[in-house]
């Protein structure tokens, strides 16, 4: 056996190779993964949840005076096309805080699908069940909590699903202000050039994806017994 | 170092010509970011575009375009941009442009076989009973009445690949994004906030003239007030 200078056997030399894959990466580095995990889980809810208290009184709002409908929406389309990226770096010398610039960020893009998907919703109730509703003298709050919102719910939850794919989806772009959850991971990853680092981030967060959509759908459709059958 | 005066460093940053000239200018900046995109584009078209009017002149065998298009919205774009730069394509410009083209196919190759199957069937049966033959049916009858909507698929497209070029210099790549990330390297806020408007505006600019542009496109009667056609 060839010794080394200190007397000690000469380490093995395994050819490294550099796999995209390997159970090794995620035991050695489950802390990194839990965290970066949770961040995204966390600024994932956080920003769908906020932007959709955000997104119903303003689609209702627009609902109601549909002459605010068009600039609305209009407003929202331009700002969609702003990317996540240029979003994140006008927002973080504001602020100077990686958190609530990723957070404000994702709930903007998060409202935008959200706005539209509510108030389409909304002018899709029939008519005639809202003049029977109003027939039976329910006021115009009863009518939107008890009549309008519950029949605008699959729109309302093809906007959710909508919603929190791409935002799983945006969380990556934090790294540019250091705070991208999974995203973290993967730039990592590609600056020390480990492969395993980035496919196994890339897997998470197409599962994070995943999970969080197939949750939207079954509580959706627990919303709406009376859909079943549909889709 | 945090500069309290970021918006005057941004202009400051603007007003200095030497930032918009030569190689690593804004303007020269500006042409590569336009030519990554337009690149990213037209790969995405190549493919996608025979793939999709072939399918929905099939009428079947096309389904799975929907569920596909919308599972390409679950996958980060900057997942596969690293992953693309770390398995031999090499870094910067070429693997950003193919990563792109990946995530410009969906919405082209979506539009394109929903607008050529949802050509009337009468008037498609129209075009056959004059005589037409299939392919010159959708030549000179399905492909006209299916342009808007191929159009928007195209536009919707080219927009989100001008937005994200700017991804490509996080592995190295050029375009507008450099200043930003560069910008964030040195601590240079008011380069990055100048960065980001300028960046905004492009894609702004660039989403007004295709729509202008697919306007145009669209045959007089077929037009309707503005913007008709779904984009989402």
């Amino acid at each position: 056996m060839i010794r080394s200078a200190a007397g000690l056997p000469a380490r093995a030399v395994e050819p490294v190779a550099n796999l995209w894959f390997t159970w090794r990466y995620v035991e050695n580095n489950l802390g990194d993964i839990t965290t970066a995990l949770s961040q995204h889980v966390t600024l994932t809810v956080q920003a769908v949840v906020l932007a959709l208290v955000v997104a119903l009184p303003l689609a209702v709002l627009a609902h109601r005076r549909p002459r605010l409908a068009g600039p609305v929406l209009g407003a929202s389309g331009v700002l969609y096309t702003v990317p996540a990226l240029a979003l994140f770096a006008m927002i973080y010398p504001l602020l100077w805080d990686p958190r609530t610039t990723v957070l404000i960020g994702l709930v903007m893009y998060a409202l935008l699908v959200l706005v539209r998907n509510v108030l389409v919703g909304l002018q899709g109730v029939d008519r005639g069940v809202v003049d029977a509703a109003r027939g039976t003298g329910i006021g115009p709050t009863r009518l939107l909590l008890t009549v309008e919102l519950p029949l605008a719910i699959p729109s309302i939850f093809a906007g959710l699903r909508l919603a929190t794919v791409s935002t799983v989806a945006l969380v990556t772009i934090g790294i540019i202000v250091g705070y991208g959850g999974l995203g973290q991971l993967l730039y990592r990853g590609f600056n020390s050039q480990y492969r395993a680092e980035i496919a196994t981030a890339t897997v998470l967060t197409l599962l994070v994806a995943l999970v969080a959509d197939l949750l939207l759908m079954a509580l959706g459709r627990a919303l709406t017994p009376w859909a079943r059958g549909g889709r | 170092m945090r500069d309290d005066d970021v918006l005057g460093a941004a202009i400051r940053w603007l007003n200095d010509p030497l930032v918009w000239q030569g190689p690593g200018g804004v303007l020269a900046r500006t042409v590569e970011h336009l030519g990554m995109a337009g690149a990213a584009v037209l790969l995405a078209a190549a493919v996608a575009l025979p793939l999709g009017v072939w399918l929905g002149h099939q009428g079947r065998g096309g389904a799975w375009l929907i569920p596909l298009t919308n599972t390409s919205l679950a996958l980060p774009t900057l997942a596969l941009l690293m992953i693309f730069a770390s398995s031999g394509l090499g870094f910067g410009n070429r693997p950003t442009i193919i990563a792109l083209a990946v995530f410009a196919a969906p919405p082209i190759l979506a539009n394109a076989w929903t607008a050529v199957r949802e050509v009337d069937r009468s008037v498609r049966e129209a075009a056959r009973g004059m005589g037409m033959s299939s392919a010159r049916s959708l030549a000179r009858v399905e492909l006209p009445l299916a342009l808007p909507l191929v159009a928007a698929g195209l536009r919707t497209a080219a927009v989100q690949v001008v937005a994200s070029v700017s991804l490509a210099a996080f592995v190295g790549g050029g375009g507008l994004g450099r200043f930003l990330v560069d910008g964030f390297g040195t601590r240079r806020y008011g380069q990055v906030l100048a960065a980001a408007v300028l960046i905004a505006l492009l894609c702004v600019l660039v989403e007004a003239v295709l729509a202008l542009g697919q306007r145009l496109l669209t045959p007089v009667p077929l037009r309707t007030g503005r913007g008709a056609v779904a984009r989402s």
